[in-house]
């Protein structure tokens, strides 16, 4: 995903200058990583040569001046062709969590194995727990129930293939005692 | 006729136990569900069952329900051992301090929906009014009101499995016993109805026993226990080991 794609979409509310940009990408996204300033003022420079956006005033408050940006046409033609293109579907197979389960079989035993599957599976399950009361908060914010949701199915997912690979690996076990 | 729990001794449950099973033992033939298992659920618990099919975790809830007895092992509510008591006597339980809920809802097709609502509260020895009036109110919580006069053939599944909670909610049980309460729900209807069961529970300080294989549905629950093989399957804990190697 491009952070200019993102800020492209939160400028196109209207001008924003960079330290409104954070703070919007911060609320609005609220399960990601905070954006940093030097990030911000990096993309918008960016996209400034790349002629998608472009600065329409300097806002003097206090502090610094403030750069206001507002998406040009150009701008705005790049972010409905990204919003229009499909994101290739990801297998993740370098999952953290395949890693390491294929590697505790490999330098362990099946108890190496299904102890981790275990305990990651209790640490996912505290943190579906989390992400359910968020969401159960009748004045969470929609973009909050969204990133909500987005967590849990994520996280719902890697839950259900642990129990596989527990299943799997136990059933891996009795056939090689008999 | 009920029967303490010996109030003495290494399995005596502490007072803000609200259920405990020692030692469950259960088979079907020769085929075993439960393989000895004891766990306490607390007063206002919202305890999530899960595990995969078949891992007797339907089993733990009809033996904690008073609907099983089981071979081995005893069951507890408050100071009763309710394992050792009769069927009636389980039974009464079950119409009184105990909501049972299932999959399929087991509405009574000759009923309305209104009417299988107030149906606990009319054996309870409630008056027709009165208790018509509570399943309304109950029905409106779980978004069901319009179909009051409705007969179970006539609702999608999603439906009557509301009708169904709002049935196990209504005579306002001490511990309410779910299995697979929105197994025929769509993912927002079964949200809609898991936030309103939790939060009617928390304001009533009702225990619930939640079976689900659905870890989206597990979360509602303050707790998890995951059944496989016919036992408890205790995450290890992160021993000193795992700690000093996660530091390297």
């Amino acid at each position: 995903m491009s952070i200019g794609h993102v800020l492209l979409g939160l400028l196109s509310k209207g001008g924003r200058h960079g330290y409104d940009l954070k703070r919007e990408h911060d609320e609005c996204f609220p399960a990601a990583r905070p954006l940093a300033f030097g990030q911000v003022y990096a993309t918008l420079e960016r996209l400034s040569r790349q002629g998608l956006v472009g600065a329409v005033a300097v806002q003097r408050v206090v502090g610094p001046d403030r750069t206001v940006y507002e998406v040009t046409a150009a701008g705005r033609r790049a972010l409905d062709a990204w919003l229009a293109d499909v994101e290739p579907p990801a297998p993740h197979v370098a999952n953290p969590l395949a890693v390491k389960s294929t590697i505790a079989l490999l330098v362990g035993d099946e108890r190496e194995a299904t102890d981790y599957l275990r305990r990651q599976r209790r640490a996912h399950m505290d943190r579906m727990r989390e992400y359910t009361r968020k969401k159960s908060d009748v004045a969470a914010p929609l973009n909050e129930v969204l990133a909500a949701d987005y967590a849990l199915l994520h996280l719902d997912a890697d839950v259900r293939w642990m129990e596989t690979a527990l299943q799997r690996v136990t059933a891996l076990k009795k056939e090689m005692s008999r | 006729m009920t029967t303490a729990m010996p109030s003495a001794g290494p399995h005596a449950a502490p007072p803000t136990t609200a259920l405990s099973a020692r030692s469950l033992v259960v088979s079907y033939g020769h085929t075993p569900a439960l393989r000895g298992v004891s766990l306490d659920v607390a007063r206002g618990e919202i305890l999530a069952v899960t595990g995969p099919s078949g891992s007797g975790k339907s089993t733990l809830l009809l033996c904690l329900a008073g609907i099983l007895v089981p071979d081995v092992g005893e069951v507890g509510f408050g100071d009763r051992c309710i394992s050792a008591e009769s069927e009636a006597s389980r039974s009464r339980l079950r119409r009184g301090e105990f909501g049972v809920l299932f999959q399929f809802g087991q509405l009574v097709p000759e009923l309305t929906a209104a009417e299988n609502v107030a149906l606990p509260l009319l054996l309870a020895g409630c008056r027709r009014k009165a208790a018509i009036t509570a399943a309304h109110t109950w029905l409106e919580r779980f978004g069901v009101d319009e179909l009051a006069s409705a007969q179970p053939s006539s609702m999608s599944g999603g439906q009557a499995q509301r009708v169904a909670v709002a049935r196990a909610l209504v005579s306002e049980p001490e511990v309410l016993f779910a299995d697979e309460p929105t197994g025929a729900m769509d993912t927002l209807a079964g949200e809609k109805v898991m936030a309103e069961l939790v939060r009617v529970a928390r304001q009533a300080g009702t225990t619930v026993v939640l079976v689900t294989h659905d870890a989206g549905i597990a979360s509602y629950g303050d707790r998890e226990v995951h059944v496989r093989d016919g036992l408890l399957d205790e995450a290890p804990r992160v021993t000193a080991t795992h700690v000093a190697s996660g530091a390297r």
